[in-house]
């Protein structure tokens, strides 16, 4: 029974999924709706295990002090400083919470975001040292959209820009919609098995 | 006040009611003083729009009831430059000689109107108005319709046969499978590896770390993902490797807690299963990155798995995995992060071969059945995109409709 209720239940769920998708009539055209609403509500209610979770892990990680045990202290600290001036002040505009969101929290996150780009230049001197001819081909079609986009292209030949669109327009289309059926049809499958009860991993199904 | 503009209205132009010669067609007259002398003038020099014809309602089709479309063909004023027409007026009523009550407008140029405030079973009788502003045309009255659900979304038809025809594939080669015929899957050099990486690290002593994307459980990605997640742990298990599972949401923690658990169980090691290695660090994407690559430096695993949804962390995580020298593969279907993983990784799993790692690290029959069916589901598409090509180039467009989706 343990394995058999998780399966019926997945089952239904797929099916009906499946069904609404092709009957608009109601009850079936509000359902996805309805189990949208369902997942946000099981989200809510996982969210305080996610919590639990993260303050259990800290709080150890500070009685056993394995390597880098101090930021945990900055994990905790952290928390407890917004959760207690979220529920003490509020969130609106202008509060304490509000400004530690504008003021630590974002440019910390753009801090993250803005490393990608020195990320992306060690990639790709990588990617583009022509060893192989994948590798030359790349190099060539990446100089070629690069130049292309910054006005030095069009300066340099009038037509660069239009070989980069071609590049973007053409192959890389191709490309990336041959990939994208590949997807859809991996999806089609992996559901298949699923709502079927063939695919059993996540139930400990061998 | 609005007596003296009657009066001024009236000296002008004599009867101004029958400039549109329409007893049905209303005027409004502005109070500001400015608009007043447009009213005039306009009233002086010009006439009202020529009306719109063939107003045509009809229930919406392919839907849950509640909407009816009404068409009609713009007014022979309604042209570019103009602005004799500037919008048109919808007007409903339940019956012929009822009370018609303003709906709704559509801008110049448009000659469609959905409304969407209908009882299924009412009729309705739809009146349509050409409208400079000021002056509007004679109405254009409708027959009377009716709104209702449909019990099948015919738009989507060519879908229904798509799905059933590749169902039916999956279930025949499942079906082959069973039976006990072998079925060849082509090798996949980033499910081959796996194994390899989860002995890679226990020889170096080291932790994995399975990355399982950033986004919820009601995404594919993410389920394809803890499903790989429940192999890797099992293998895992066998060779007594930790395993660190970072999460972005409490839900893929939870699940992949359960996974990594039933994983160990099966695996016959309960007792090597820590909870507190499957750890929810953050929802913030830039968090979660931040934390992930704290873990990276922190643990140098020795093989690092990223299998799921990814966004724009995918490099800075990849290329942290990258410079703590571990083994990394990487499985996406996001393909605006595939060229971020093929660069920063060993392995890289494009696209569908996520959703095939399953299968193919089970090495069930089923599974693979399934595998198969979905390769010729492939095929199948393959031949039509040829074939679509070929006939468009000659002229026969009709299969760009059989092939839309509603």
């Amino acid at each position: 029974m343990k394995k058999q209720i998780p399966l019926i239940i997945t089952f239904i769920a797929g099916m009906v999924m499946v069904l609404q998708f092709f009957i608009p009539h109601k009850p079936f055209s509000d359902l996805q709706q309805l189990f949208n609403s369902w997942f946000l509500i099981i989200t809510v209610f996982a969210m305080i295990l996610g919590l639990g979770n993260l303050l259990k892990v800290h709080t150890k990680r500070l009685q056993r002090k394995p390597k880098g045990w101090w930021y945990s202290i900055v994990l905790l600290a952290g928390f407890t400083v917004m959760f207690i001036a979220g529920m003490v002040w509020g969130i609106e505009r202008g509060t304490f919470f509000d400004f530690l969101f504008w003021n630590v929290h974002l440019p910390m996150s753009s801090m993250m975001f803005a490393l990608l780009a020195f990320f992306v230049a060690s990639a790709s001197y990588r990617a583009f040292r022509a060893r192989t001819p994948e590798a030359t081909l790349l190099l060539v079609s990446a100089i070629l959209v690069m130049i292309g986009r910054v006005p030095l292209g069009n300066y340099i030949w009038d037509k660069l820009p239009l070989i980069g669109d071609w590049i973007m327009s053409y192959p890389n289309m191709a490309g990336q919609r041959a990939i994208m059926i590949g997807i859809a049809l991996g999806i089609v499958s992996t559901s298949l098995r699923i709502i079927l009860g063939i695919e059993r991993t996540y139930l400990s199904g061998k | 006040m609005s007596l003296i503009i009657l009066l001024l209205v009236w000296g002008i132009n004599g009867n101004v009611f029958d400039t549109s010669n329409n007893d049905d067609s209303s005027i409004t007259v502005a109070l500001a003083s400015n608009t007043v002398v447009d009213s005039l003038e306009r009233l002086k020099s010009s006439k009202s729009p020529a009306p719109p014809t063939k107003v045509l309602p009809k229930d919406k089709p392919n839907d849950a009831g509640g909407s009816i479309i009404v068409t009609w063909i713009k007014s022979a004023d309604d042209v570019e430059g103009d602005e004799l027409v500037k919008e048109y007026l919808i007007f409903r009523s339940g019956t012929l000689d009822g009370e018609f009550e303003l709906i709704g407008t559509a801008s110049k140029g448009f000659e469609k109107f959905v409304d969407g405030t209908t009882i299924d079973g009412t009729r309705y009788y739809y009146m349509v108005k050409a409208s400079d502003g000021v002056l509007h045309s004679q109405p254009e009255i409708s027959e009377a319709v009716s709104s209702s659900a449909q019990w099948f979304h015919t738009g989507r038809i060519n879908m229904l046969v798509a799905t059933l025809i590749i169902s039916f594939l999956i279930l025949w080669f499942i079906r082959q499978a069973k039976s006990g015929k072998e079925i060849y899957i082509r090798p996949i050099a980033g499910l081959e590896a796996v194994d390899d990486a989860v002995g890679r690290a226990t020889e170096m002593g080291k932790p994995i770390m399975y990355i399982p994307g950033i986004m919820d459980m009601d995404n594919m990605q993410t389920i394809a993902s803890i499903i790989i997640l429940g192999r890797v742990a099992r293998k895992a298990a066998q060779y007594e490797t930790p395993l660190l599972v970072p999460c972005c949401r409490s839900i893929v923690m939870s699940a992949a807690q359960e996974t990594v658990k039933e994983a160990f169980l099966d695996a016959g090691r309960p007792d090597a299963y820590d909870a507190d290695k499957i750890s929810y660090l953050t929802d913030d994407q830039f968090g979660y990155a931040a934390g992930v690559d704290g873990m990276m430096l922190r643990e140098k695993p020795g093989a690092i798995f990223y299998m799921g949804a990814f966004y724009a962390e995918s490099l800075i995580l990849a290329e942290t995995g990258h410079s703590t020298g571990a083994i990394q593969i990487a499985g996406t279907a996001m393909p605006s992060q595939l060229p971020f993983f093929v660069t920063a990784c060993d392995y890289t799993l494009i696209g569908e071969e996520l959703f095939a790692a399953s299968a193919y690290l089970s090495k069930e029959p089923l599974l693979l059945g399934s595998l198969k069916g979905q390769d010729m589901g492939k095929a199948i598409l393959i031949a039509i995109l040829v074939g679509g090509v070929i006939l468009v180039s000659l002229g026969f467009t009709k299969i760009i409709a059989w092939l839309t989706t509603g």
